[in-house]
């Protein structure tokens, strides 16, 4: 529950809890950035004013309970079928404002077909795909996205390549095709990142109601718990390592 | 009323249309080809939504999409790709999203050919993917029961928000025969969806979903499912008996069969033989009691399948023992003669 506080004399509130955010206590774990992204998802639908005509499709993995914590409709999905689902709900009622929200297990591994496929039709969607190399909810494991070398639950010794593949470099596929509107990439270890990632969303969701097509924001993401790492070492990571393999920016903006 | 020569899938197509139809979603498949191509030549021209998807498995969640917004929806596949639909099926059942979807079913196992085959019951019938959860399976026997029951299928599954399946085989969905097609719907009559994802404006947020953590919170879910279940089970049996009164040998069989046990009947009466005949045409809910009420006064009841025998459980769990229950049936997509059904009748009567 939220609890009101009484402004004293003098004093000016400056920051509050988005509009399109619940009272629900995120399920996240302490430090990972999914906090952050669901945050500036939740700010730009109050700054576009679309709450009330926005639906979210969930997915399942670290953002399974997501329904929760916004205040607009939401529709739970299967494993990897966001894009599906959103374009059935976006084809049935094409005045809503459909996003999915899916981590790189979801999107890039079991849902890829879903996700290239969405994107060629150049549905008119708003994908946030949060990527941090691993499957957090189950356990750790490896994830298409995992970095060579990256010791996960089903890669004791590291990610050898050679045996398990290279790392999935998914927007960068979706960019090559004609379908999609704007592909970016974006993370948000600190402040500077943070805005840039913010501005990211609000486009993607901007040009869904340009009816500019499909835009999805890759958000380059943290999971301290299975990456055995503190949240501040997990941050420094993403800047210092992943940003390698991942480099941020635009990889396709139609304008 | 119009009376038109159609082919079984494109009477579906039409029927579906008039019954309201707002999204249909595919990936083409034989032997349901035409209803696919019927769809995307008719159905945008009278304002609905086709979609060519890129796999069974993204079409059946367009639905679930689709379904979530709240419009009448469907997608049409023969047996495998309705494997491949499974998984979303099941969350559609659990979701509570009323939707048709259309099974012509071929030869299988596997990859199996694209002749007229009965192999899908047990998938059609007890749910088919994971969890507890039934469809509403209609089976037509002819084209114009298949026009009927598709506006049929759409009025039970809105009624009960129960997703409802067309099982029909390639025999239905290629032959064309007369077909009186259903009135347009009156957009009145399609019930309101006050629990779609429709933007959460003057009223609370409405959440699609098969999902709760804890175990409390879905045995809810599952009893209200079940409560649904058993009212239609109450509610919902069709079935069409033919020649039962003095019969002393029964035969159960469903839509292709079931039009071909018609024949057999006549063929035997003409023989003197006391054959009927009881036609599910749901064969979820099944129709049990009838079943048992005419197994108390017949000898046989012959269940004919085009399968190796999976209507004959649920036949045999309606008889209990109370009269002979054999089977015949034909596989690989081999459709038997009114003539060679005939035969295995002779055995048991006469």
């Amino acid at each position: 529950m939220s609890v009101e506080v009484a402004i004293p004399e003098g004093y000016v509130k400056i920051f509050s809890k988005p509009r399109a955010l619940s009272d629900a206590k995120y399920t996240y774990c302490p430090g990972c950035h999914h906090g952050i992204i669901t945050r500036l998802v939740a700010e730009a639908i109050d700054e576009l004013g679309i709450l009330e005509r926005t639906v979210g499709i969930a997915p399942v993995g670290c953002a399974v309970f997501l329904d929760r914590f916004f205040n607009c409709d939401f529709v739970q999905a299967a494993h990897g079928r966001a894009c599906a689902v959103a374009t059935g709900i976006k084809r049935a009622r094409p005045d809503l404002v459909v996003f999915t929200y899916q981590g790189d297990g979801d999107l890039a591994a079991i849902g890829t077909a879903e996700t290239i496929h969405a994107a060629n039709r150049g549905e008119n969607i708003t994908v946030i795909f949060v990527n941090n190399g691993i499957y957090g909810m189950t356990g750790g494991e490896m994830a298409p996205t995992t970095l060579p070398g990256q010791r996960t639950t089903t890669t004791p010794l590291g990610r050898e390549p050679r045996l398990h593949g290279f790392p999935l470099k998914i927007s960068e596929m979706l960019a090559q095709l004609d379908g999609p509107a704007y592909i970016t990439r974006q993370a948000v270890f600190d402040y500077k990142h943070i805005v840039r990632a913010k501005q990211a969303i609000l486009k993607a969701f901007r040009n869904q109601l340009e009816g500019k097509g499909f835009s999805l924001v890759e958000i380059l993401s943290t999971c301290p718990t299975n990456w055995r790492m503190s949240p501040a070492d997990a941050g420094r990571w993403v800047a210092e390592e992943v940003v390698k393999t991942y480099p941020l920016g635009d990889l396709k903006d139609v304008g | 009323m119009s009376r038109v020569l159609m082919r079984g899938n494109e009477a579906i197509a039409e029927a579906a249309i008039r019954s309201g139809l707002k999204c249909y979603f595919c990936y083409p498949i034989t032997p349901q080809g035409e209803l696919v191509e019927y769809m995307a030549k008719e159905l945008p021209k009278r304002g609905g939504v086709f979609l060519q998807a890129e796999s069974e498995v993204a079409a059946i969640n367009m639905v679930y999409g689709a379904a979530a917004a709240g419009v009448r929806t469907m997608t049409s596949s023969s047996s495998p790709g309705i494997s491949l639909k499974q998984e979303g099926i099941s969350y559609i059942a659990m979701a509570r999203l009323p939707c048709v979807i259309v099974n012509m079913m071929r030869g299988g196992p596997g990859l199996g050919n694209i002749a007229p085959a009965q192999g899908d019951y047990f998938q059609a019938t007890k749910g088919g993917g994971h969890g507890d959860y039934h469809l509403i399976v209609l089976a037509p026997s002819t084209v114009p029961e298949a026009a009927e029951l598709v506006r049929l299928a759409f009025e039970l599954s809105d009624k009960y928000r129960v997703p409802a399946m067309i099982l029909a085989d390639g025999m239905i969905g290629q032959m064309m025969e007369p077909v009186e097609l259903p009135e347009p719907v009156d957009p009145k009559d399609i019930p309101e969806r006050p629990w779609a994802v429709t933007g959460a404006k003057g009223r609370p947020r409405n959440v699609i979903s098969s999902f709760d953590l804890e175990p409390e919170g879905l045995r809810e879910m599952n009893l209200v499912l079940q409560d649904t279940y058993r009212e239609i089970e109450r509610s919902e049996v069709r079935w069409e008996e033919v020649e039962t009164e003095d019969a002393e040998i029964l035969l159960v069989a469903y839509g292709t069969m079931g039009r071909i046990a018609k024949t057999v009947v006549r063929l035997a009466r003409e023989e003197g033989l006391k054959t009927g005949l009881l036609r599910p045409i749901t064969l979820w809910p099944f129709p049990y009691e009838p079943i048992r009420k005419l197994a108390e006064r017949v000898k046989t009841v012959l269940t004919v399948e085009l399968s190796a025998g999976q209507m004959w459980e649920d036949v045999r769990l309606a008889v209990e023992g109370r009269a002979e229950t054999p089977f015949y049936g034909e596989l690989g997509g081999v459709v038997p003669s009114p003539k060679r059904i005939l035969e295995e009748v002779r055995k048991y009567v006469g």
